[in-house]
């Protein structure tokens, strides 16, 4: 079979893949080296692998365990504001008033155009407030990440919500007896699980990852802990910077099996950028 | 509605902070002092270095990017390894921050790995002229670092959507492969190639960690301006200073991202 002619013939495919592959792989690999050096002996083993491990994140290492369950609560507040505010939002624009859907589509993708650095600034002032209020404790950051993963958060769920027939659902869950509360939870969300899992899980891996904003309001979250523990042990930073890569890249191998599971029932052409 | 009131109170409220924040004094009165702050010979090349960081790397991630978009297209769209490659930029382009910082320290730092075979083995210092990683310079390769992976992810499926019938008809009216790339394949792309290299500048520009991780002293781009006006307590009023940098980013972004908008527009009109 002759190759549609925009296709690259094999070789070049495996000579652009490869070269680009390799590329990219070195700075990996030199972080995995970097983290089997033995000091000043030179040589490699496994000695902080099984160092940090065995020590069970005692001393120096309590600061990442703690800032490792900031983060993972943050992960949990997030999650929890898409869960019951965004995703019912949705729902309600989507069934009640269509009209307002291109609105909230501009609402939800805007935080793309506005840098988190800049957010941080009208944030803080937001936040001395907030302080006052509620406290300083950690969780009080879940409200900004709620606003950081929203174009994510929205693009997973939207998608889902385009490729079901949510009002005739609906519909006829209501001529058949049901309440709001049930056509919610019995119909609505069963159907749009994928889209809620993917969003729920692209929420955690941007959670986990988040600097910018956790820095400058002086919130300790996983990520400044790193740069403060690379500063006294650059090698344990680096080996929790591979742990942390690791697992954001499983979780979006797990969104990406999500979509392709559904796939075959309707594809919307991504042309808006997939961010 | 409740969604209404959080998105005021966390992202509305906020921005009008920071951008109004640009326009008064300390004591709250309005002035245009702290906006004529941005004609300062240090916030101006702050903004330059910037502007010339993100077009570099916004241009070679793009090119580089999409030579691996035109890799990836003979791949199956369900298979492993377009599962993995998305994966795997999702993660380089959007959540490495500080992490890739780690990774470049280790990969060209003074000690790392290669650096130290370049020295070892061929006898090539990199660092002969100083020690450019923790500086302007040294940014540029992490940047690239993440600026590929998030061309893959916008520029794949405008390389997805080229239609096969096209090369069929090009090859039925006697075309050949250079005819069909360059009089109808880059013709279509370009809006959306365009408006990936746009959203990649609007990237470079507006990200902060893995430069925040990387040089701990000096700031030589605007979000490193911001860092050092937010953090400073020597210099009373600085928090103004801050909000004219913000107000500066935005007008930047608001002007990036409308030009992408309209390719996006553009482009769509080929992809139905």
């Amino acid at each position: 079979m002759k190759a549609v002619a925009h296709t690259p013939t094999r070789l070049a495919r495996g000579l652009i893949l490869g070269s680009i592959g390799l590329l990219f792989a070195i700075p990996i690999v030199a972080m995995v080296e970097f983290t089997l050096r033995r000091g000043l002996a030179g040589g490699h083993d496994l000695s902080r692998w099984t160092a940090l491990f065995q020590g069970g994140f005692a001393g120096p290492y309590r600061s990442v365990l703690v800032a490792l369950g900031n983060s993972v609560g943050l992960a949990v507040g997030t999650v929890s504001i898409v869960l019951l505010l965004l995703v019912p939002t949705l729902l309600l624009v989507h069934l009640r008033f269509p009209r307002l859907r291109r609105v909230m589509e501009f609402v939800c993708i805007l935080p793309i155009s506005i840098p988190a650095i800049v957010l941080v600034v009208g944030l803080a002032p937001v936040y001395s407030v907030l302080a006052r209020l509620l406290g300083s404790g950690v969780w009080t950051l879940a409200f900004a990440y709620g606003i950081t993963v929203l174009p994510f958060a929205y693009r997973a769920i939207q998608t889902n919500l385009d490729g079901v027939d949510v009002c005739t659902l609906s519909e006829a869950a209501r001529t058949l007896g049901a309440g709001w509360v049930s056509v919610l939870v019995r119909v609505l969300i069963p159907n749009l699980r994928r889209g809620i899992l993917a969003g729920a899980f692209i929420s955690v891996a941007v959670v986990l990852g988040e600097f910018t904003i956790a820095s400058l309001l002086n919130r300790i979250t996983l990520q400044t802990a790193l740069v403060v523990v690379s500063k006294a042990d650059p090698y344990t930073a680096v080996i929790l910077s591979l742990l942390a890569l690791t697992f954001a890249f499983l979780l979006l191998l797990v969104i990406g099996r999500l979509g392709t599971v559904r796939a075959g029932s309707r594809r919307r052409p991504t042309t808006g950028g997939q961010l | 509605m409740p969604f209404a009131a959080y998105v005021v109170l966390f992202l509305l409220v906020p921005t009008l902070i920071a951008v109004g924040s640009g326009f008064v004094d300390e004591s709250g009165v309005f002035t245009l002092d702290t906006v004529a702050a941005l004609g300062n010979p240090v916030v101006r090349d702050a903004f330059a270095a910037s502007f010339g960081l993100s077009a570099l790397t916004a241009v070679v991630g793009a090119i580089v990017g999409a030579l691996a978009c035109y890799g990836l297209l003979g791949a199956r769209e369900n298979g492993p390894l377009r599962a993995v490659v998305d994966s795997l930029s999702g993660v380089l382009a959007q959540f490495g921050g500080v992490m890739l910082a780690f990774a470049f320290v280790a990969t060209i730092g003074i000690q790392g790995l290669v650096t130290v075979i370049l020295r070892d083995t061929f006898g090539v210092d990199i660092f002969a002229d100083g020690v450019w990683l923790y500086e302007l310079p040294g940014l540029v390769l992490p940047y690239i670092y993440f600026q590929v992976p998030l061309m893959i992810i916008t520029f794949l499926p405008a390389l997805q959507a080229l239609n096969p019938h096209w090369a069929e008809a090009n090859a039925t009216l006697g075309g050949n492969r250079a005819t069909y790339w360059f009089r109808i394949a880059f013709p279509v792309l370009a809006p959306s190639f365009l408006g990936s290299l746009l959203l990649l500048f609007a990237n470079a520009f507006s990200s902060y960690a893995t430069a925040a991780a990387l040089t701990s002293q000096g700031s030589q781009i605007v979000p490193l301006q911001i860092r050092s006006a937010l953090t400073s307590e020597t210099l009373l009023g600085r928090e103004n200073l801050a909000g004219a940098l913000a107000l500066g980013m935005i007008l930047v972004m608001f002007v990036v991202m409308s030009g992408y908008s309209a390719l996006q527009a553009r482009a769509a009109r080929w992809q139905r």
